[in-house]
Order: C-alpha cells, then structure tokens, then sequence
C-alpha cells in the first residue's frame, strides 16, 4: 500500500471547518487519489472543538488513523486536541496575526506556518475565504497541483457566480505563494495525483441514491442527527423522479405518513434515529401485521435516551430485532460500506416487497457522515433490478377472492407471500388492520385462523431464508484459527487492520454481516475456529449474543398462540410429547 | 360507472357492533351516502380509521381502508393522498382519538391542507374504554376517572382548527340524516382539508349529550344568514361557547390544496423495471 497522507483543519463550530474540509477532499478525488474523511463535531450551533479529517492515498482507504501530516489550526485548541495524532515533522498552518493565536507554541520537532489567512483573504476580496488561502498554503506544503483545488471551488461556489469562484482560487494562490516565498523548507510530503474518476459521497447520500434507483416515490421524516442528510439529500432530487419529501411534525406522524403512502402502492421510507425509531415503534407491529412493505432507515447514533447524539454506537440491534409489543417478523439489513448503503437501500426496497414486510436498514453515524472515494462505476444504475412481488391487477384479482366475493389480502399460501392489490384496482377493496385478521383483513379471533396467520407470517421468513443470498462477506485468510465476525461499519477499520496483525504474524478470517436478520448460518465458521472474536461499537456485545445463540444447542419448545391460556391437562400432553420426541432423538 | 354505484356498495358484510342507537350508525350513513354522491366507488376510495368506537368503521365500510393505530388516521391519511392524487381519501376518527392522543397531527394536518376530508365522530366521552372523560368532555362531566368531572375547559376543535388555517370547518349531528350528508359531501367537494365535527351521541356512556340535548339546542347556520366565508363572522360563532350549531362554519374559496402547492400529481405506485432514466446524473452529482 502506498503511503497514507492524513490533514485536518479544526475550529469552532461556525467557522466553517466541514465546507472547507470538503472542498480540499474533492480536491483530492479529482486528482484520482483515494480520500476517506470523518469528522469530530459537537451538537452545538457555534462553539465548541470541531473538526475535518481527511485520509488520503493513491491506493484504497477505508478507515481512519491516529496519525496527522498537515493540520490547519484556526484555534489553540485545534492543536490541543489532536496533539496525540501530530508527529516530529507534522505540519501546522496558522494565522499568528488571530489574537487568539498569537502566542500559539508549536511543539517540538513540528513545523510551524504562521500564515496571515485573514490579511490575505481580505486582499483577495473577503475575510470569509480565509480557509482557502490556507488550503493554498496546505498545496504548496504537499507538492499538490492546484489546479485541482480550482475544479473543487468551482464546483462549490460556481452557482454563486465565477466573481466568486474567481476570488477563491485568487485565496488559494495568495496562501501558495506566501508559503512559497516566506518559507525556505523541504516539506516532507508529495501528493501524486493519478487519472483515476472517483466519485464522493458519503453514506447517508448513498442510502438517497440508492432509494432514488429503487423508485422509492415517497419520504416523510423529522430531522435528527444524524440521518437528516437522507432527507436533505433527496429534498430537490427525488421530484426530478416523480417523487416527493414531506417533513412531518414528529416521528409518529414520519412512519404513519410513509405507511398510507406504501397502502397507496408507492415505494416509500422513512430514516430517523434511536429516539425517532423509539416512536416510531408504536407503529411498527400495525406495519408488520398489515403486511406492508416499508423501509425504516435507522442511522445509529450513541444512545440511550438523548445520549451522545454526535457520537457513533451500534446500539440498536436489539431494539430493531425486538422491538414493539407481541411478536411479528421483520427484517434487518446493515449495509457494511458506503457503496453497500446504496446496494443494501435497494435490496430493501425489493425485500419489503417481495415479502410484505417491513425493513429496518441501519447505518450508523459514522459511517452516515463519512466520505469515501469510488469509482463511478460502483453505483452502476443498469445494474439496479426492481422486483415489486406478488401483485395483481384486475385481470388476475379473480383468482384471489373468498367465496363472497372479497379480496384475500392475507390469503393463506405454502409461501406465506398473499397478493397485493394497490387502491383503484377494481375489486381489490379490503381493509388493512392492526387487529389480528381473516385472509381478507377482517377482524377476527377465531382460535384456527389466529395461528395460521400467525404462521403465514412467519413463513415469508422461511421463504425469504430459501430464496434469497444472505451470506456475509468473508476476507482475511480462510484457513484460520482466529474468527473475528463484525457488522455495520465497522468492515473497513477491519480491513486495515488485518495488515496490521498481519505484520505482527497473526493471521485471521474475517466475516463481514450486512444481514441481522435473516442472518447467515455462522455455526460451522464458529465451530471450526479455535478463537472467535465479534467486533462492534456497543458495550453488550449484542451481534455477539446473537453468535452465540445461534450456536447453542436448542432447548425444546411448547408454545401457545391462540390468545388462550395453557389448560392443565393439555399442558401436561404437550410436554409429555416433547419429551418423548426428545427421547427418540 | 359512479352512476350506478349506491351507497349500500359502501357497505361491508360486517354487522356494527356499535351499541344500538350509537350515533356512530347515522354518522356512517351519511358518509357513504357522501361519498356515493360525489361519484366515487369503494375500488377509488381509501377511508383511513383509528381507534376506539370510530375506529371500527373502516371494518362496517367496503373500500379500501386502514385501520391503525391511536390518534395516527391524519398521517396515514396524508402520505395516501400524497402517493395517490386520483383515490378519493376519508379519514375518520373520534374525539380521543382525534383531539388528545392525534392533536398533534390535527394541527398539522389543517396546516398542509391535503385535499381529504376528517370526518370526527364526536360524542364528548371515551366510549370504548367504558366510559371516560375525553377532550370534548363538559367540564363538570362525572366519570369513574374525573369523578367531579376533568376541572378543565372542553377543546374547541373549530377553534383549534380556524386557528391552525383551515379552509374548510363544518359541524353535523348524525341524526339530522339529510343534513349531515349535505355537509359531509360538500366536505368532500372542497378542495383542501375538509373537517367535519359530527355530534355522534353515546347512548351508553354519556347521560348529559344526548340526541334530545343536541336536538333541543342545534342552531342550524344555513338558517342563520351566516355567511361561511367571512372568517370574522367565522370566528363569531366558534368562539360562542353557548351556542351549539351545525352547518359550515367556514370554507375558504381560494384554498389551494397541498398538490397544488408542492406540484406532486402523479400516481406514485407506478414504477419503472430497473433504475429511473436519468439516475446515472445521481452518480456524476459526486465527481
């Protein structure tokens, strides 16, 4: 792997840090290098310690590390903060005329650059670009062309006018050319370029592509940290596509209107987080029952309650599993990249279809903020196949109706999948219900039709098992003893990782898991290893519990579901059965 | 084909289990009736019910229908509406359900202006739970949980509703038949969000709002010389807290509807096979 260079730029909050840290990384996308970034930000207006990490290599990057080349320090505490990270010949751009810089120390063996960003951004037409003369000056610093600096800003202001455009790469030369002629030192860093085409974007923007190719139409949310970009994202876009973005009053009412827009037949989401998917929850087991095909995008953040909300965790496995009152399936997927948030949001889309069947996909904050260089050809929209499932028109509604006449939405089949009649299909008319059902959506609580819709329902899952491709991605070496399985995003830092013990003389096999549920059978991969290991951002270990249950020996089970107690003498039949099937096992 | 179609298609072959001589019948009836008029069919129409007595309607009505989940009918409503411009959506709801638990959603459901009708069957007590005071309750109103009575002023849900900038508020009562469905169906004429509140008595539970109290003290405003489209005159008589009245109230004549407003027309459940034409420009968005 080529060598790794890793930049920062850091303030308050308001100073602007995200926009410039985004205009250096496509900069660096367009010179065909590789960029992943990540960011540290406060949930604060202004104010506060934030800032804009971008790791760069002529190579593939997929994580971040705890190493910084070149910072551009707006604040002392800039330089405070990532002490750690900066090394003997890390370079720091700063303005020494800032008051509060001015008696800025940099330590030890590190290069200082006292460059006066604001004078010279004031010459070049406005104080507001002095972030740009100071990623001029990181150019210079890095022996990179800047020119593409130039395509970055152009593509980042040309809406507001080449005046603008103009001054910024006027900043951005005024910052090279003060480095340039003030500072007689051979910097330590070379950044190549390549005639690679990368695309950049990160993973809350691939969930609202990807939603897009599937022909999602309809989107309701309230904003939260951090999954609004999935609505900011496809607020302005998806009209283009005949679609529509409604901002609801609360989360009760982001589920309820994507719920009448799928009754409606129309491909539709929503995406939230932990405390939206905890209203949203309310909800749930009505979408589940009713059969309806939703996809509920939960971008993780640190949790319980209001938590760390700017913060990454994987906590809410187990709420997306179990969550709700009473027992309904559902499935989850966790796309494990930033390309795999665009494949995973379409797989959703056909899933809940194909299936009736709500679909939790979660990403997590890190991963939703996160931008990553690929190339164009990864989102390949000729590759994106729509299957909407069983439904039917009036040609074929016949088929589906009860002796009287009525439309059999739930109607019991081997497969467990009914037929679907979208509103306007003539006598297709049927009532949709949170209230245990008839084959035709009518209430009932016969004891028979209780469980085999009960059955029905979870049969889908036993289908979906069947037909569809649950396999996690494996990488490492497959012969060896130490398993270390990981879900979500955690995929990349693995990916890295794995060079790193592998320097060390430990090799492993690695299972990458974008399905929770269904999941892949993971028993033989534990079982043939000597160590198992499952990696994940929560304290539980929650995906380590599941591991772990999969891999038990089972316990028989005498269940009821009929909505009538155990009776004595029936109990005591039931268990004597078991334990004679037991017996015989 | 609406020229045959009749009411009784509205009908499903469910028997109401509503109380004998709940409001609820009459309610119903009008609405069918409404819809009937105003040429739709149970294949183009999508009634959207919550929970509690009202709730049951979406099982006693033929159409398409969800029944969901407490105080959420308006949302479920709209993201229908919204996906589907061409289906005719009615969505129904009680006091409870509409004016405690879904008072959020009223608020906002008024704001956007979907172009649906609400129809709330009102009867100022939580009838399935066995008798509680709701939102609507008199304030004085005795029951096993506000023994003397909640000690707080009724909703005003005209008030809430002119406040939020409805375009259409009207009120009915389910046993004047020939004028509830007159002011159902112009609900369902109007081109926004027409709200009906319908006096729907509980024969059950609630001893003080009865057929005989609403009958003896109904003003009807057609009868009144109200003009439904002077706001102030609007607010005259919604403020009154001594006046019972049916009638609409008021109806904004230049109400533009949501679709209007955000430019969304087409039929969503139409899809294309494969990725949308023109998506790979997504993909060029990111270089």
């Amino acid at each position: 792997m080529a060598a790794d260079f890793n930049w920062a730029i850091g303030g308050e909050a308001g100073d602007g840090i995200d926009s410039t840290g985004k205009i250096f990384a496509q900069a660096l996308s367009r010179a065909g290098r590789h960029v992943f970034t990540s960011k540290d930000f406060a949930s604060r207006i202004r104010g506060g310690y934030t800032a804009y990490k971008v790791r760069t290599s002529v190579d593939k990057v997929q994580s971040v590390v705890d190493r910084l080349d070149v910072l551009i320090a707006l604040t002392p505490r800039t330089i405070e903060e990532n002490l750690d990270e900066l090394h003997d010949g890390s370079v720091i751009i700063y303005d020494g005329e800032r008051t509060t810089m001015q008696d800025v120390e940099i330590p030890g063996e590190m290069v200082g650059l006292d460059v006066p960003l604001k004078r010279l951004a004031e010459e070049a037409g406005g104080a507001i670009m002095r972030n740009v003369v100071a990623l001029g000056a990181a150019c210079e610093v890095t022996n990179f062309p800047i020119e593409n600096l130039d395509s970055a800003l152009e593509k980042r202001f040309k809406d507001k006018g080449q005046q603008l455009v103009d001054n910024n790469m006027e900043a951005a030369r005024a910052g090279q050319s003060y480095v340039e002629e003030e500072y007689d030192h051979a910097f330590d860093y070379d950044l190549d370029t390549t005639d690679e085409d990368y695309v950049l974007l990160n993973g809350d923007q691939a969930i609202g592509m990807g939603a897009i190719a599937a022909g999602c139409r309809f989107y309701a949310g309230y904003p939260i940290t951090p999954a609004t970009d999935v609505m900011t994202y496809l607020k302005g876009r998806i009209e283009q596509f005949g679609g529509h973005v409604i901002q609801a009053e609360d989360e009760l009412s982001a589920i309820n209107m994507a719920l009448g827009a799928a009754r409606g037949g129309a491909r539709s989401m929503t995406a939230t987080s932990g405390p939206g998917i905890d209203l949203m929850t309310e909800t749930f087991g009505l979408i589940a029952t009713s059969e309806t095909p939703l996809v509920i995008c939960n971008v993780m953040r640190s949790g319980p309650s209001t938590g760390m909300p700017t913060k990454q965790e994987q906590g809410d496995l187990n709420h997306m599993l179990y969550g709700g009152h009473g027992e309904i399936p559902r499935f989850v997927l966790a796309p494990t990249t930033i390309a795999e948030c665009f494949w995973k949001t379409v797989e959703a889309f056909n899933l809940a279809e194909k299936y009736q069947i709500p679909v939790y996909l979660t990403a997590d904050l890190s991963m939703a903020v996160t931008e990553q260089t690929f190339t164009p050809d990864t989102f390949d929209m000729d590759e994106v196949e729509i299957d909407r499932g069983f439904v039917v028109d009036e040609a074929d509604i016949d088929g589906h109706l009860s002796e009287s006449g009525g439309f059999q939405p739930h109607e019991i089949t081997e497969d467990g999948i009914s037929p679907r009649a979208f509103p306007g299909t003539s006598g297709g008319a049927h009532m949709s219900t949170g209230l245990e059902h008839d084959e035709q959506g009518r209430r009932t609580e016969d004891t028979d039709m209780r469980v085999e819709q009960v059955d029905k329902r979870n049969r889908k899952v036993e289908t979906a098992k069947e037909r569809e491709d649950w396999s996690p991605r494996e990488f490492g070496d497959p012969e060896a003893d130490n398993l270390v399985i990981t879900w979500g995003s955690n995929e990349g830092a693995l990916a890295e990782a794995l060079e790193f013990l592998d320097d060390e003389g430990i090799d492993l096999r690695v299972l990458s898991v974008p399905y929770i549920f269904p999941r892949p059978d993971l028993s033989d991969a534990v079982e043939a290893a000597e160590n198992v290991v499952v990696v994940e951002c929560n304290e539980t270990g929650q995906f380590a519990d599941i591991v772990e249950h999969d891999v038990l020996e089972r316990v028989d089970r005498v269940n009821k579901y009929t909505g009538v107690r155990f009776n004595a003498d029936e109990l005591a039949a039931e268990i004597e059965a078991t334990l004679a099937e037991g017996a015989e096992a | 084909m609406s020229s045959e179609i009749r009411f009784t298609d509205f009908k499903s072959d469910k028997q109401p289990t509503w109380c004998p001589g709940c409001g609820d019948f009459g309610t119903m009836n009008g609405m069918m009736k409404a819809l009937a008029e105003t040429g739709n069919d149970p294949d183009n129409t999508f009634v959207v019910a919550g929970i509690g007595c009202s709730g049951k309607i979406g099982t006693y009505m033929h159409s398409y229908a969800l029944h969901g989940v407490h105080g959420r009918a308006l949302p479920v409503g709209t993201g229908v509406k919204i996906a589907r411009p061409d289906i005719e959506v009615m969505v129904a709801g009680g006091d409870g359900d509409g004016y405690s638990i879904g008072a959020g959603h009223f608020v906002h459901a008024v704001r956007r202006n979907v172009d649906m009708t609400y129809v709330v069957m009102d009867n100022r007590i939580y009838g399935l739970t066995k008798g509680q005071a709701s939102p609507t309750s008199r304030e004085d109103f005795e029951t096993a949980t506000t023994p003397e009575g909640p000690k707080q002023p009724p909703v005003n849900p005209h008030a809430l509703a002119l406040a939020s900038g409805a375009t259409f508020i009207a009120q009915s009562f389910s046993s004047d038949a020939l004028r509830h469905q007159e002011i159902v169906q112009e609900a369902v004429e109007h081109d926004g969000f027409g709200f009906v509140n319908v006096y729907s008595p509980c024969v059950t539970f609630n001893d003080v709002d009865t057929y005989d109290y609403f009958r003896d003290s109904l003003v009807d405003l057609k009868e009144e010389d109200h003009d439904p489209t002077d706001r102030e005159a609007a607010k005259d008589v919604i403020l009154d807290q001594n006046k019972e009245y049916q009638g609409v109230v008021y109806k904004d004549e230049d109400s533009v509807p949501y679709h209007e407003q955000h430019g969304v027309d087409e039929d969503m459940s139409i899809i294309p096979d494969g990725a949308p034409e023109g998506a790979t420009d997504l993909v060029r968005e990111f270089y």
